[in-house]
This record gives structure tokens, C-alpha cells and sequence, in this order.
């Protein structure tokens, strides 16, 4: 009996569906976390009467009989949107308002990308994420610094003991794609380089179509709670929907192998 | 044998095509810009010599539902949905014309604008490149318009438009595929009437009572094909005692 594997298919997907809002409303709170969606299809067709097909010499068939397969999900689509800016007053903290990325080199030399901001300084003074990683281009600031400084174009500068005038220490770079949805998140809040997404396209903040920095601020988590819970519940009626579907067909079989 | 079997039979294989069609628009109650399928059955007549008592049931499409599912918005500015009737042109993998209403669109790698499936999407002139931007819209009629990378928001690019269509429901159907196509093939013109939102998908117009009733309907209607299939047992079996008897 196909439509029970065709219900199965629905329940498949809308399950799928909810560990993507679960995964969702986990990072509610997670810096620079951008939301996922579930894109579905519908899966293959069988054609069971052609449309147009001729049933005589002279009329053919006005529609076809065509029944479907169910459902697939296709794609989780990340949402670029813009989380907002709160305020954290760290002085490494730093914020993208924009597009691009921070590019982080990853402990086996490869690159990464990300939108967290939340930048620290290791035991040589470099910066480097919450994991560790080093941002790059590397900056690594005087451990003698009194206060530092990071313009909106990237430009970082340190005021060093007994010097009236800031040095400029370094100069931060940030990373755009022809298409963010097709990078591939890796966790820690990483995204990595695919064929979809493009090749990287480095350039200096503010300039070229990429986002400004603000330093002292975060990336809020672009996930909107209220939108998850009816989503959740639109996933939910759906699963319900299609077990009934189950049931049903489980029914028809029994009646079949009962009653003869 | 009775032919009241096979008659019944008949009617019980076809039920349960309807009931995979309807679990077919169940299942694709979230898939965006999705179209329920639509069954109905014909009386066929069993033409022979002989009283012409038995008549079989033969499931027949009826294409698919065309009325428009609700908007849903989203942030996205590249989520497209139709308002009304129409639909966006695409490229399907084979290379030939499609239609789809799905309008979740990217811009690829290569900066051809596509459909989450991987569809090219169709312009006035072939696919759509969309140069590197900073800030894109898509207006009413289809046209996208962008900020270049390196430029200010003051300066507007028209990169092309979106080619929309709106032939007669008639003429179309469901290929395969899942996509919409001529019946017998063939390119349609665009339509410089249908209109398309931007910040709104268009969700599934699968109506979930409506596919609920359905199944129950289904559901009662095989108990009753299967009922006759066990009367036609009943009497075969009494035919045969009487035939014992005598």
C-alpha cells in the first residue's frame, strides 16, 4: 500500500523539520548565530495517465492522473538577516553591521569564517576566538597596552605607557561571498568555504559593499523566538496530520485482511 | 466466479490510488508553493454481450488545484511569491522551459539566480545574472534591481526582470518532476500583468480539512468495496452448499 510510505515521507520531513526549530530556538542565545529554515519538494511523480494522450483518433485526454511520492526537504537555508548590536563594552568585542565575515585560521591551516565576534588576546597578545583559533589577518597587540582601538575600517591602534600618539598594531580585514547561504556551518560558530558559496572575497570594512565594525559590541542571535513557536507549531498539526494519514491506510488493510 | 468480485476489486485498487494522492498533499502540507493534486473517478461501463450491469471505476486525474496558497513573510528580500494567478519561469535540468511557484530564490556561485531545487531562474533574454551586491529588491513586475558592490545606496542597478507567466489552467500540468509544464510542451509568453511580492513565500495550498474529510471518505468508502467483496464470498459459497445439497 504506497500511501503509507508516502505518509511516511511527511512525517520524515516534519520531523526533520522540528530539530531544525529545536536547533534554532537552542542558539536563541548564541553570538552571531544566523537561523536555519527548512526548504521542502515534492519528491518524484508517477505518471499513471498522460495528459494529452489520445483516447480516440479525434480526443485526447484533458488532464493526466499523476500521483506523487510525498516529500523531501531539499535544503536548510541559513538566513543572512541582521542580528541586532548590544553593547558589551570589551574592548576586543566586535561587531559586524552589514555583510562579510571574519576570517579565523583553523589549527590544521584551513580557513574559516565567522560573525562572532567575541575576540580575546592568548598568551603571545594575538587575537584569537573563544575556541582559540587566530583571527587573520593576525593581529597581535602589545602586551603593554594601555587602551586600543578599533576603528570601523578595521584599523587597529594601542596606546602605548609613555607614548602621547596610539600605534597602529594592525589592520582587520573582513570576508564576503557571491552567496552566504551556501556556506557550510561547521559549529563553534564557523562557517566554511563551499563551490556554492563562492570564493572568498576579502576587503577592508566599510568599503566594497562590506559591513563597518563596532567595537565593544555584539552580534545578537538573529533567531526570532515568537516565530520558532509557530513554526513548531505548524510542524507539529502537520506530524499529526500525516500519522492520521498512516492510520487511515493502516485501517483500509485491516478492514481488507479482516473482512476477507 | 461472480463479477461482482471483480467489479468491487476495481473499486477498492482505485481507492487506495486516491488515498496515496491525498497522503501525497498531507505530506507536502509545508512544501512552499506546492499545488494539491485532484483525483476523480469515471463510471466505465463494461461493454460485452449480455445485461450491461457491471460498471468499473477508473481513477482519472483532474491536474491539480490552482487557487493560491497564503503568503507567509519573511525577511528574505530574495523570497518571491505570486499574488493571484501565474508563475515564475524556470529552467528545468533538461534544459527546457518550466514553471514553478516556488519562490525561494538564491543567487548561485556563478551569479545566476536559481530556485532552492537548483532551477536557473528565467529572465526576458535566458537565466539571470546578478552582478556582486551589496542590496537587492525585486519590484512588483518582476524587476530586480540592485546596489553594486562599491557603490553607494544612492545608485540603482536594473539587472533584468523576472519573466512571469500566466497561461490558461487548462493548458497545464504536473510533469514528474513537480514541475508545471505546457500540456504537449512548448514555451508560454511572459505576462506583463502577474504581479510578485518580495518578503513573502507562498506556502503549500494544500487545504488540511479538506484532505482530512477526503481520507476519512476514502477510508469508509474501501470498507464498503470491501464488504461487497466478501457478499460476492457469501453467495459463491452458498451456490456452492445448494449445489452440495441437491
Amino acid at each position: 500500500m504506497e500511501s503509507l510510505w508516502v505518509a511516511k515521507t511527511g512525517l520524515e520531513a516534519q520531523q526533520t523539520r522540528m530539530t531544525i526549530v529545536a536547533q534554532n530556538l537552542a542558539n536563541v542565545n548564541t553570538t552571531g548565530y544566523k537561523r536555519s529554515r527548512a526548504i521542502f519538494e515534492d519528491l518524484l511523480y508517477q505518471n499513471l495517465v498522460q495528459a494529452g494522450g489520445l483516447t480516440s483518433q479525434q480526443t485526447e485526454a484533458p488532464t493526466g492522473l499523476n500521483l506523487g511520492t510525498g516529500v523531501r526537504m531539499v535544503a536548510t537555508d541559513k538566513q543572512f538577516a541582521q542580528g541586532n548590536i548590544i553593547n558589551t563594552n570589551n574592548t576586543f568585542d566586535m561587531a559586524i553591521q552589514g555583510r562579510g565575515f571574519f576570517e579565523i585560521l583553523l589549527p590544521d591551516g584551513s580557513q574559516a569564517y565567522t560573525r562572532d565576534g567575541t575576540f580575546q588576546r592568548d598568551s603571545d597578545g594575538a587575537l584569537v576566538t573563544s575556541s582559540g583559533y587566530a583571527l587573520q589577518p593576525a593581529i597581535t597587540v602589545p602586551a603593554a597596552a594601555e587602551a586600543v582601538t578599533i576603528g570601523v575600517d578595521g584599523i587597529v591602534s594601542a596606546v602605548l605607557p609613555g607614548q602621547a600618539d596610539p600605534v597602529q598594531v594592525g589592520t582587520l580585514q573582513l570576508t564576503d561571498f557571491v552567496n552566504p547561504g551556501g556556506l557550510q556551518p561547521r559549529g563553534e560558530n564557523l562557517y566554511i568555504e563551499t563551490v556554492s558559496s563562492g570564493p572568498p572575497q576579502p576587503g577592508t570594512p566599510g568599503l566594497n559593499g562590506l559591513g563597518t565594525l563596532a567595537q565593544g559590541a555584539l552580534e545578537t542571535s538573529n533567531v526570532s523566538v515568537v516565530e520558532e513557536l509557530v513554526s513548531m507549531i505548524e510542524t507539529q498539526r502537520a506530524y499529526e496530520m500525516n500519522s492520521r494519514a498512516i492510520e487511515s491506510s493502516d485501517q483500509m488493510l485491516q478492514t481488507l485482511t479482516n473482512r476477507l | 466466479m461472480d463479477r461482482l468480485l471483480y467489479v468491487a476489486m476495481t473499486g477498492a485498487k482505485q481507492l487506495m490510488q486516491a488515498q496515496t494522492l491525498v497522503s501525497h498533499n498531507l505530506a507536502n502540507v509545508s512544501t512552499n508553493g506546492f499545488r494539491a493534486d485532484l483525483a476523480r473517478f469515471e463510471a466505465r461501463p463494461i461493454q460485452g454481450p449480455g445485461y450491461p450491469s457491471r460498471i468499473n471505476t477508473v481513477a482519472s486525474g483532474l491536474g491539480f488545484d490552482h487557487s493560491p496558497g497564503a503568503l507567509q513573510a519573511t525577511d528574505s528580500p530574495l523570497d518571491v511569491a505570486v499574488e493571484g494567478n501565474g508563475y515564475i519561469a524556470v529552467q528545468a535540468p533538461d534544459g527546457t522551459e518550466a514553471m514553478t511557484r516556488g519562490g525561494t530564490l538564491n543567487v548561485n556561485a556563478l551569479g545566476l539566480l536559481e530556485t532552492q531545487r537548483g532551477e536557473l531562474v528565467l529572465g526576458d533574454n535566458g537565466p539571470l545574472a546578478i552582478p556582486p551586491y551589496t542590496q537587492i529588491s525585486v519590484g512588483l513586475d518582476g524587476t530586480i534591481s540592485i546596489t553594486a558592490q562599491g557603490q553607494g545606496p544612492e545608485t540603482l542597478a536594473q539587472v533584468g526582470r523576472i519573466k512571469l507567466v500566466n497561461p490558461e489552467p487548462e493548458q497545464l500540468e504536473k510533469r514528474p518532476d513537480g514541475l508545471v509544464r505546457l500540456i504537449g510542451g512548448g514555451e508560454v509568453e511572459a505576462d506583463e500583468n502577474v504581479r510578485l511580492v518580495a518578503g513573502f513565500i507562498e506556502s503549500s495550498n494544500v487545504r488540511m480539512a479538506d484532505s482530512l474529510v477526503d481520507m476519512i471518505q476514502i477510508s469508509r468508502e474501501f470498507d464498503v468495496a470491501v464488504r461487497m467483496m466478501s457478499v460476492a464470498d457469501d453467495n459463491a459459497e452458498r451456490a456452492a452448499t445448494i449445489a452440495r445439497m441437491s
